[in-house]
């Protein structure tokens, strides 16, 4: 089982992306610079989280530019796995390899701390591994996780079972009052049409030690082994 | 001042005045010149001779602090302190201020203040694991604290989540003798190999001196002066001389370094600091005992029409000066080609010890470099001890307030609330080693790619130290240690950040004279060394100073973290136990300020000997597994310290009261060398403890969902939660109104 990291300026959850693949796959990612205009042959591509190019721009509209993301977005198409977290999310969305855009938390500040959420769709290479109706719980670490699209695109994605994860309270309640950046409809990840690239704000990969005070985020790097076997 | 008129600008007392040197420090001046200064040259001895630069109040004192031990690698002197943590690893950590630039302008200026601290740390090789951070703030209602507050906050994780180094540590403090003059003191512990831990003495004639990172701008000059002043009503107007922090920038040059130190090209280097250019080649130059020729106009800049005056005194971000290998240039290079940064040659070594500037070809300044380095001011400024206070007789506490009241009253004020509305805007969880997060007694990252634990704290109580500058300083210490100790960690040093008024004032330097005395004299007893530091004095506003805050950075060992302990109950703990003696000690406790109004009496004393067999006993309790429960009691007393464990675990408890004595001094003495440990084994508790000589008696049990004290006057812990959790968001939603 291979997988790639994507490695851009100012990426900075690059290794705790390799210690969840590595840990699910068994093997070392590859990581691939940025200014690369190829891809290794892989079965996983992750883009992991951070502030690509200081995110002084837009969150990651400078990194969707990159000479790389012509090479990720071809693997897009021809069905390989990719999984944007956080910053990596971001970047999927300005590439326009997902739908909607991420904008400022609702608070206005950044929010670190751990959220339950609940795994809407069972039924991706990302989520295989959890059971209907499960409720898990990661960290977010981010400014900028505020999920927007227009309600056009929202009804689409819940018709096809493109909301994958949900920002909920303990007991899966989905309300305003268990929303923590004001994302549309709770929103916290998406995949795209062919189900083949999944974007999401929290961080499954710092939930993947009993050191880190849960282990829920590595049901979601088996899935990801499960689907690519 | 056009770019070449450096000679022809007359050096007159005024203008050596408004350098900040004074007519004594100007003979000097012209005694080791030889002739007068040119422009360029002032500028130099302005800022190596600022107080922020030279230490010339303080290094008679802070040599006399500790700074030795067997795992000591590297003490004071260089850009931060190196200590042994086995397996070939070292921990690199600093503290160092940000107190003026954060004031006049927070977000920059804590941001820089964080960016210039891991800066420190990745100059000696290390990758940074984990920051801190200790911030003082006016009082709540002082209009401008909010604003104060809100913009360092942001600053602090502006900066550190870009980098994505966690901060999972600190403390923050309100009091009006900060309304002022905030502090913000920001730590970097990092992680380096031992064997390549790199150094900032310049050597190899002719070898080149290179400059990387972001190009200079006009920003910060005189920066250093700044912070060597006091403030007046007119501060405001100072704010063209804070930094801009860019830290997008800064990750890249702490991922070029990296790469780079992986070589074998770097023969020296130093981060640019307070006093950019200047500093740094001064300080490589006067360890390395050679002398170095600058070209100015080769220094990477962000400006046209810049002059040598203004290259040499900025103080622009986010670079760095080394030494590399002859013939290594095209090599490194490539490297900080790779990360897009500047990258230039602007000098070489000389065997002159004499700083030459040149510009376009033409001199523009010719130095010695010991004299202005190593022959800096010094003084033996006259100083007043501290009066004593008396100890406060809990016979005259009116004692109004019900026990279970006055525990409501101090979880929800502004001393003691939970800061988690600060540490929610740090990511404290990136590189995935974060194990003990913040808002327990020290945060712990597992040093990757082992199962130990390395635990950081940053710790002052400054009201002790105010009252009594020796126990204070003690104190500082000793906390430090004791929160190390809380989590299972071995405390192996520190690092101290002193904050003080104007030394120039008796009363003042005599604080800092005995809060020196204090923190030496625990640092011997508990054999945790210094082995970095920082002063910030003339925090003062109108003459009015600061209270004494020698903030002390501690930094402790876990060797197994399968064996480390947290503050919150859980669910098999059963027998609260207090470790270490009380005899009610109510000076300057938040009860007797809260409560009772009264800011006053005489600190609790520390007992250095029983702190360490304590914390000795308190190491071998969790290294045996028979405690996975432990916080420290400080601020509040005991009451408040089983509170704390409760809501961490959600988990209630009942807290038993003393068959004689006192009941307000027993709920809320803060006695030092203390701990309440949560055991289902009591008994093998109480003989380890009596064993060590140590005090030990079993104060509550833990179960339930409320707080009580003896079976009576109950609190739910919803509601206990609600007062600890709610003061700060309501606080500062106050200010959108």
């Amino acid at each position: 089982m291979k997988s790639a990291v994507i490695l851009f300026p100012g990426i900075n959850r690059e290794n705790d992306a390799i210690a969840a693949l590595k840990q699910a796959t068994g093997t070392e990612p590859t990581v691939v610079w940025h200014g690369e205009t190829e891809l290794p042959k892989t079965d996983i591509i992750m883009v992991p989280g951070g502030f690509s190019y200081g995110d002084y721009l837009r969150c990651g509209a400078m990194a969707a530019k990159s000479p790389i993301m012509r090479a990720v977005a071809e693997r897009a198409k021809a069905g390989v796995t990719i999984l944007g977290v956080c910053n990596g999310f971001q970047i999927l969305t300005e590439a326009g390899l997902l739908p909607g855009a991420l904008m400022r938390n609702a608070s206005l500040k950044f929010i670190c701390k751990n959220t339950h959420l609940k795994i809407e769709n069972t039924d991706t290479r990302f989520t295989n591994q959890y059971k209907a109706g499960d409720v898990v719980d990661y960290p977010v670490a981010h400014h900028d996780g505020n999920y927007f699209a227009d309600s056009d695109t929202l009804d689409r994605l819940e018709g096809e079972g493109r909301v994958v994860l949900r920002y909920c309270d303990a007991d899966g309640t989905i309300d305003p009052a268990t929303n923590l950046n004001g994302s549309q409809r709770n929103i916290a990840g998406i995949i795209n049409e062919a189900g083949n690239v999944l974007g999401m704000m929290p961080h499954p990969e710092n939930a993947i030690d009993p050191l880190h005070g849960g282990t829920d985020g590595r049901n979601l790097f088996k899935s990801l082994v499960e689907a690519a076997s | 001042m056009s770019a070449n008129d450096f000679n022809s600008t007359p050096i007159t007392p005024e203008l050596v005045k408004e350098h900040g040197l004074n007519e004594e420090e100007y003979k000097l001046v012209l005694e080791i010149m030889g002739r007068e200064p040119n422009i360029n040259e002032l500028g130099i001895f302005s800022v190596m001779w600022s107080e922020h630069c030279s230490y010339k109040s303080s290094k008679k004192w802070l040599k006399t602090l500790p700074t030795k031990a067997d795992w000591v690698i590297q003490g004071p002197g260089e850009n931060a302190g190196v200590i042994d943590i086995g397996d070939g690893l070292a921990a690199v950590f600093k503290m160092e201020s940000h107190n003026h630039p954060s004031f006049i302008e927070p977000y920059q200026g804590a941001a820089t203040g964080v960016g210039g601290i891991m800066r420190d740390v990745f100059t000696m090789g290390a990758r940074p694991v984990a920051n801190l951070n200790a911030l003082r703030f006016g009082e709540p209602d002082h209009p401008k604290t909010r604003h104060l507050l809100s913009g360092v906050v942001e600053g602090i994780g502006g900066y550190g989540n870009c980098m994505g180094v966690p901060t999972i540590g600190g403390e923050t403090d309100f009091h009006a003798s900060y309304n002022g003059n905030i502090l913000v003191n920001a730590m970097t512990v990092g992680l380096a190999n031992a064997d390549n831990i790199f150094y900032s003495a310049a050597a190899g004639i002719g070898n080149p001196v290179v400059y990387v990172g972001s190009k200079t701008g006009r920003d910060g000059i005189h920066g250093a002066t700044m912070a060597s002043a006091e403030f007046d009503d007119d501060s405001d107007e100072k704010r063209p001389t804070v930094q801009v922090g860019d830290p997008f920038t800064e990750k890249l040059l702490l991922e070029a370094c990296l790469e780079l130190m992986a070589t074998d090209m770097i023969v020296a280097i130093q981060d640019m600091g307070a006093a950019g250019l200047t500093s740094s080649s001064f300080e490589m130059a006067s360890k390395g005992g050679v002398g170095v020729e600058l070209w100015l106009d080769k220094v990477p800049m962000r400006e046209e029409g810049m002059t040598p005056y203004e290259l040499m005194l900025s103080e622009s971000q986010e670079r760095m000066l080394m030494v590399l290998k002859p013939g290594c240039e095209d090599a490194a290079k490539a490297i900080f080609d790779k990360w897009e940064l500047d990258f230039a040659v602007i000098g070489t070594l000389t065997d002159t010890k004499r700083m030459v500037l040149k510009w376009h070809g033409e001199t523009a300044g010719d130095l010695p470099i010991d004299p202005l380095a190593e022959a800096s001011p010094e003084y033996d400024r006259p100083w007043e001890p501290t009066p004593k206070q008396d100890r406060i007789d809990p016979a005259s506490l009116s004692g109004k307030a019900s026990h279970i009241d006055a525990l409501k009253t101090l979880i929800a004020s502004p001393d003691l609330a939970s800061r988690r509305w600060i540490w929610e805007q740090y990511d404290h969880l990136v590189m995935g080693n974060t194990i003990v997060r913040p808002g327990g007694d020290a945060g712990v990252v597992r040093v990757e790619g082992t199962n130990k634990g390395l635990a950081a704290t940053a710790d002052c109580t400054p009201r002790y130290v105010m009252a009594d500058p020796v126990e204070g300083g003690k104190q500082a210490v000793a906390e430090a240690y004791r929160n190390l100790v809380a989590t299972g960690a071995k405390p192996l040093a520190i690092t101290d950040n002193m904050n003080f008024g104007n030394p120039e004032r008796p009363r003042i330097m005599g604080q800092f004279v005995g809060a020196c005395q204090g923190i030496g004299e625990a640092c011997i007893a508990l054999e945790f060394p210094v082995v970095s530091g920082n002063v910030s004095l003339y925090n003062e506003t109108n003459g009015v100073g600061i209270m004494p805050t020698p903030a002390i950075g501690g930094v402790g060992l876990i060797s197994d973290l399968s064996h480390h302990a947290t503050i919150g109950l859980k669910r098999d703990d059963s027998a609260l136990i207090m470790i270490g003696a009380a005899t009610g000690e109510l000076g300057q406790s938040l009860y007797l300020k809260t409560l009772e109004g009264r800011e006053e009496g005489a600190p609790p004393p520390v007992d250095l000997n029983a702190e360490k067999r304590a914390g000795t006993l308190i190491l071998e309790l969790i290294e045996l597994g028979l405690v996975r429960t432990c916080h420290d009691i400080a601020d509040g007393g005991l009451l408040v310290t089983v509170a704390e464990m409760c809501l961490a675990g959600n988990i209630g408890a009942d807290v038993f009261l003393p068959e004689k004595g006192s009941e307000i001094a027993w709920l809320f003495g803060e006695d030092q060398g203390r701990y309440v440990i949560a055991t289902r084994d009591p008994d093998k508790v109480l003989n380890a403890a009596s064993s060590a000589n140590v005090a030990a008696v079993i104060i509550g049990q833990a179960g339930g969902d409320a707080l009580s004290i003896d079976g009576d006057a109950k609190v739910t812990l919803s509601e206990l939660r609600e007062l600890s959790e709610g003061w700060m968001p309501s606080y500062m939603a106050e200010a959108l109104q």
